[in-house]
């Protein structure tokens, strides 16, 4: 079964990350780095990727015409997807052992950031007999 | 050696052939996870060499003499690394294989290779994915597709696997006698674990998937020939094809789910449910009765009803009684209360519900609302039905299940007046 991880932030939480140290920095993108690696040596790695930050993110609507309306204010409490990764997994809880490996990710001064990590099932498409 | 047309397609008879040349490269060599590779690769060279150049004369001798070139290459590059004298490669340069190698005993060998891929100590993924390499002879990119993942990840997951089987140190050889009907049973319970996961629909974007059935019955073939007479391996045998004799009737076009009483019968497959209750009545003189051919019989049942209103629920029930005995599964409990309501009417089959809501192992599972919802619209409360169908379309982990539950309670709540909607 697969599993999405999905680091979400505030605008706040993307203001902070931008102001750590070069070290700090570094460290995280390490980790990330070798977290990634860890997930295809155990042979659960499906997908990962980064996304660009909140300041270009836009709401799209359809006009009446079906032409694009943009909007780009969004209420301050507003979380966004910052980067997930894709597991493939035995179990709801391989998954949920995963999710706090990446939440134990470094921050500031090398502690461990504790961030939160949403964890949702992708859907598959079959269906189990329930024999 | 030119292809003529009467030569058999090449990648079926790979697949045939491969738990043969790696029981011999096994034997020769004593090292699995390495000869495992080596297959692998022969067979990858097989694929591109054969349709150029054409069947060689032998193709088992033509695998095996690739595969032990790859192993001799391995164990060189290996002393080399270790900056070991190259006494052992050099003693491997004047190994060639016999010309007409043929396998000592591949009955054996195959039986083996499926005692250790599908080895209590693996987990379900890499017993299955191991299993269809090994055994199944499927690519590893192959075995990546079916399972949606990067050929990469399917790849370390191989070989993890075969680092457990190194770690636990299980020997190539037959388990004794008094383990053996437990390891069979390891091994049936991942080829059910394979069909299951191709059960599914057979079009569209899916239909990779349903080649996982496929080679899970062709595998519970080779074990039935070789167990004739475990009445299980039968049994488990049956069950694969007749319930993959209505493959073509559980989807529509769409890959929307059909339910059973909803199929059209008429293209079931007949051949395929003869088969399977050939398959099943010779398992009966043997007196042993177990969980596969009971749910086999059940199968059976559906199958041999021309129309949903003639089916045997009785005789279903009965099954079901017996396997309940057998099995302290909850989805066996579950699965009954629908024959009993069938029998014995709804009401007394969400009694039988109320009893399973405190298992643990039932009590978040999309199915428990599922069947409610089901017995609920039959006892006349649609209300009732439209939250259990919603709740389980709210759980299921299959996007066309959780479309099917989403339409059941659709179509219950349009003819509902709004007030009682609202609930």
């Amino acid at each position: 079964m697969k599993y999405i991880l999905m680091m979400n932030g505030t605008k706040t939480d993307f203001g902070e990350y931008a102001k750590w140290s070069k070290q700090d920095m570094e460290a995280n993108v390490a980790f990330m780095r070798a977290f990634s690696k860890q997930l295809k040596d155990e042979g659960v790695f499906v997908a990962t990727e980064g996304l660009g930050w909140p300041g270009q993110a836009k709401l799209v609507r359809a006009s009446k015409d079906g032409t694009p309306i943009t909007d780009g204010v969004f209420p301050e409490s507003k979380e966004f997807l910052a980067g997930y990764w894709i597991v493939d997994v035995e179990s709801p809880e391989q998954a949920y052992k995963i999710a706090a490996r990446a939440s134990a990710a470094p921050g500031p001064g090398g502690a461990p950031s504790n961030m939160p990590i949403e964890v949702r099932q992708v859907l598959g498409s079959h269906s189990d007999l329930g024999l | 050696m030119t292809p003529l047309p009467s030569d058999p397609p090449i990648e079926p008879l790979l697949r045939d052939l491969t738990p043969q040349v790696l029981g011999i490269v096994v034997r020769r060599f004593r090292d699995f996870a390495a000869a495992e590779d080596a297959v692998q690769e022969a067979s990858l060279a097989a694929a591109t060499q054969w349709p150029r150049d054409g069947l060689p004369q032998n193709p088992c001798a033509w695998l095996t003499q690739v595969a032990f070139r790859r192993m001799t290459d391995h164990i060189r590059s290996e002393s080399a690394r270790r900056h070991r004298e190259s006494e052992a490669a050099l003693e491997m340069e004047q190994l060639t294989p016999p010309v007409d190698a043929a396998p000592e005993s591949d009955h054996d060998d195959t039986l083996i290779l499926l005692f250790m891929c599908c080895h209590p100590a693996l987990t379900p993924a890499s017993a299955i994915a191991l299993t269809l390499r090994a055994v199944g002879g499927l690519t590893t990119a192959e075995i990546a597709h079916a399972f949606l993942v990067p050929e990469s990840t399917m790849a370390q997951r191989i070989s993890r696997a075969k680092q457990n089987i190194k770690g636990s140190g299980i020997p190539f050889q037959l388990p004794t006698t008094e383990e053996r009907a437990q390891r069979l049973r390891a091994v049936l319970h991942v080829l059910y674990l394979i069909f299951n996961e191709g059960y599914t629909s057979s079009a569209g974007p899916d239909l990779r998937r349903a080649d996982l059935s496929y080679e899970a019955m062709r595998l519970t073939r080779i074990v039935h020939r070789l167990q004739p007479d475990d009445t299980e391996v039968a049994g488990l045998l049956a069950l694969m094809l007749l319930t993959d004799a209505r493959r073509q009737t559980r989807t529509n076009a769409e890959g929307e789910l059909i339910p059973l009483s909803q199929q059209d019968r008429s293209l079931w497959d007949r051949q395929q449910i003869a088969q399977g209750v050939a398959v099943l009545s010779a398992t009966l003189p043997k007196g042993a009765v177990g969980p596969y051919q009971l749910q086999a019989a059940i199968a059976a049942v559906h199958d041999e009803a021309p129309r949903v209103e003639e089916t045997d629920w009785p005789q279903i029930l009965a099954l079901y009684d017996l396997l309940k005995r057998m099995s302290d599964n909850p989805m066996v409990a579950l699965n009954r209360a629908i024959a009993v309501a069938m029998v014995h009417g709804p009401m007394k089959a969400l009694e039988l519900l109320n009893a399973l809501k405190t298992d643990a192992r039932l009590a978040d599972h999309h199915r428990l609302d599922a069947v409610r919802a089901h017995l609920l619209e039959l006892a006349g409360d649609h209300v009732g039905a439209v939250r259990h169908y919603r709740a389980a379309a709210g759980k299921t982990g299959s996007l066309p299940e959780r479309n099917y539950l989403l339409a059941q309670a659709a179509r219950l709540s349009s003819k509902l007046p709004l007030t009682n909607e609202q609930e």
